[in-house]
């Protein structure tokens, strides 16, 4: 059976033909912007995208597409900054949307004063997962600390949500022993120590918790905890609120100098500002388990989240740089709780 | 490698206990460590039904990945085959200074990870890099969208081809060329009448694996995409999308795609390395 030209000729017409059907277009509409998200928000921002739309349609007659790109928010702005033409950004860490400012001058240094609450329309705190019926009787920080304890968390060196779990845990010790270096430095040594498995990341957590079954209690958002709780009903998870905890806040942002290149300014705007809006903090707090501003989004949705001190990287490290250098660069705190 | 049958010297594996134990051994691992976890992919895309396997692929961000994914092998797929045949032709046909230095730089890409590779795009392409501001001028975008998918995959595959078809070249040697041409064929009819009949079962090798690995590429494709769902999002990328969401079964649905393409791959390349073994003979 040669291979003859004939043949050649004909998978080249093939491949022509799933050329134009790859190439096709999106949906034609009035208007498109381009959202930057963090890697967990695909479902939240598909779903609050409908709801702009409709918003949109209705104060403009135009109809607007919002494409999304997803992925790590630090990796996310490292793209922007190379180039990918982002209009707006939504995080889940301020220091990325700074680093645009600062690598690519692509927005003004007061972004965050642009919209209402620091421009963190929602935002969450760390809390912890138990097993069913709280075997270990886990309430507060202290209990984690216990040596008939482990916990799962992800690495604090390598990603964010594990350096808001661990200064959490720093606030919550700043607040009981207030300028007992020593007692603080006891309390952050023992619980590390009681860390059974420390992932790369949120992800990687929630497998070892909940598919390995390591652990007495997961560490991570409370926003998260409600999804994993709500995608493994049958293993009847309980949420835990500690008495204070970090504030994680989501900060969004128009990448200017994108969003003018685009003509999408106003648009940009527009989309951003609508996130405070009743039906989209109502989404925020009743799909999405973030806690949100609006007041009486807040009194229907008390009842799951339960009155708590939130402390934010000011109250505890300073600044973000700060904490960076004294807790998580190599020889820190972090190193020197970790050694025996 | 004929064997000699009156040979009756004891070795390691004659006892029958041990061959079964071996095989045993074997079996065991292969099931374990290839077959269960391949299994569990499309019992677990199907864990939910079909139904919900059936609306997870006929989702829109998965069938655009499904449709970008197939463009790009369909774009890299040719350009490589092109490069690969002039690549042999070159190396094994004619003698030239460097013509050692050029066979080691077609490894290259096998050499470099694959997130390097992505990297050395980005740093040159992007926004900021030499090549990249200046396209940025004239308002071209490559990274962040298809081209530079394409670009990054075209570089990932380009040794398959090559390396396929320079070992069987150099034996074949290029005495049946030459007597072609003395027999007044030209160029074109030489190629299509005496190389192409002997090359093809490699070639149709290497043009199986460059496939797929365009198909399966993550590493690369991941620096220079964006994630832009529906736009940029390459089917393995969509995997990993969906996992991080909490989405298994639908995670599970697009990886059991890329499973059955792999699968599909297999075949082929073991019908035609029997073709190539009955070419040979």
């Amino acid at each position: 059976m040669p291979l003859n030209l004939k043949q050649l000729k004909r998978t080249l017409a093939v491949t022509g033909l799933s050329l134009a059907l790859g190439a096709t277009p999106a949906l034609a509409s009035n208007a498109s912007l381009l959202n930057s998200s963090y890697d967990i928000a695909r479902e939240l921002f598909a779903s609050y995208n409908e709801l702009f739309a409709a918003h949109w349609q209705e104060q403009t007659g135009q109809t607007v597409e919002v494409r999304q790109s997803h992925g790590g928010s630090s990796r996310q702005a490292q793209a922007i900054i190379q180039g990918l033409r982002a209009d707006v950004v939504t995080f889940n860490q301020v220091t990325d949307i700074d680093i645009l400012h600062q690598r690519g001058n692509l927005l003004p240094a007061n972004w965050n004063e642009q919209f209402p609450n620091a421009s963190s329309p929602y935002y969450s705190t760390m809390a912890f997962l138990v097993r069913k019926d709280n075997p270990k009787n886990i309430r507060d920080w202290d209990d984690l600390a216990r040596a008939d304890v482990s916990l799962v968390l992800p690495n604090p060196k390598t990603s964010g949500n594990g350096r808001y779990t661990y200064l959490a845990a720093l606030g919550y010790a700043q607040l009981k022993w207030g300028k007992d270096q020593q007692a603080i430095d006891n309390f952050m040594r023992g619980w590390l120590n009681r860390v059974a498995v420390f992932d790369t990341g949120g992800r990687g957590a929630t497998n070892t918790f909940v598919d390995r079954g390591i652990g007495d209690a997961l560490l991570t958002f409370e926003s998260e905890l409600h999804g994993i709780r709500a995608a493994y009903p049958d293993q009847a998870f309980e949420i835990v609120v500690p008495s204070a905890s970090f504030l994680a806040e989501f900060p969004v942002a128009v990448v200017e100098r994108h969003a003018q290149r685009n003509g999408n300014l106003e648009l940009a705007r527009a989309y951003l500002e609508h996130l405070y809006s009743e039906d989209a903090q109502r989404l925020l707090a009743r799909d999405f388990s973030y806690r949100v501003h609006h007041e009486q989004v807040k009194a229907e949705t008390a009842a799951n989240f339960p009155e708590l001190r939130l402390l934010t990287i000011q109250d505890i490290a300073g600044s973000w740089e700060k904490a960076m250098e004294d807790h998580f660069a190599n020889g820190g705190k972090l190193d020197q709780y970790q050694r025996r | 490698m004929a064997h000699s049958k009156s040979s009756h010297q004891q070795r390691i594996g004659d006892q029958p206990w041990l061959r079964r134990l071996l095989i045993l051994l074997a079996l065991g691992v292969i099931t374990l460590l290839l077959l269960v976890p391949l299994l569990a992919i499309f019992a677990q895309a199907l864990s939910a039904g079909s139904g919900v396997f059936f609306s997870n692929l006929t989702d829109q961000y998965t069938l655009h990945a499904i449709g970008l994914t197939l463009l790009v092998a369909a774009l890299t797929v040719p350009l490589n085959l092109v490069f690969g045949v002039l690549l042999a032709w070159l190396v094994t046909r004619f003698e030239f200074p460097g013509r050692k230095l050029l066979m080691t730089l077609i490894d290259i890409p096998f050499a470099v990870s694959p997130v390097v590779a992505g990297l050395m795009y980005l740093l040159l392409y992007g926004s900021n890099g030499w090549i990249g501001s200046w396209l940025m001028d004239q308002d071209v975008q490559l990274m962040f969208a298809w081209p530079g998918i394409v670009m990054v995959t075209v570089f990932i595959t380009c040794p398959f081809v090559a390396r396929e078809l320079i070992p069987l070249m150099q034996q074949q040697g290029s005495s049946e060329e030459e007597a072609a041409l003395s027999l007044g064929a030209s160029g074109w009819q030489m190629f299509r009448r005496v190389t192409l009949p002997n090359i093809q079962w490699a070639l149709l090798y290497g043009v199986v694996l460059t496939n797929a690995r365009a198909v399966g590429e993550f590493g690369a494709v991941a620096v220079v995409s964006g994630n832009i769902r529906g736009e940029t999002n390459t089917l393995p990328l969509h995997v990993e999308l969906l996992y991080q969401d909490y989405n298994l079964v639908g995670a599970f649905t697009s990886a059991s795609l890329l499973a059955s393409i792999a699968l599909l791959t297999l075949v082929i390349k073991t019908f035609l390395e029997w073709r190539q073994h009955q070419a040979a003979r």
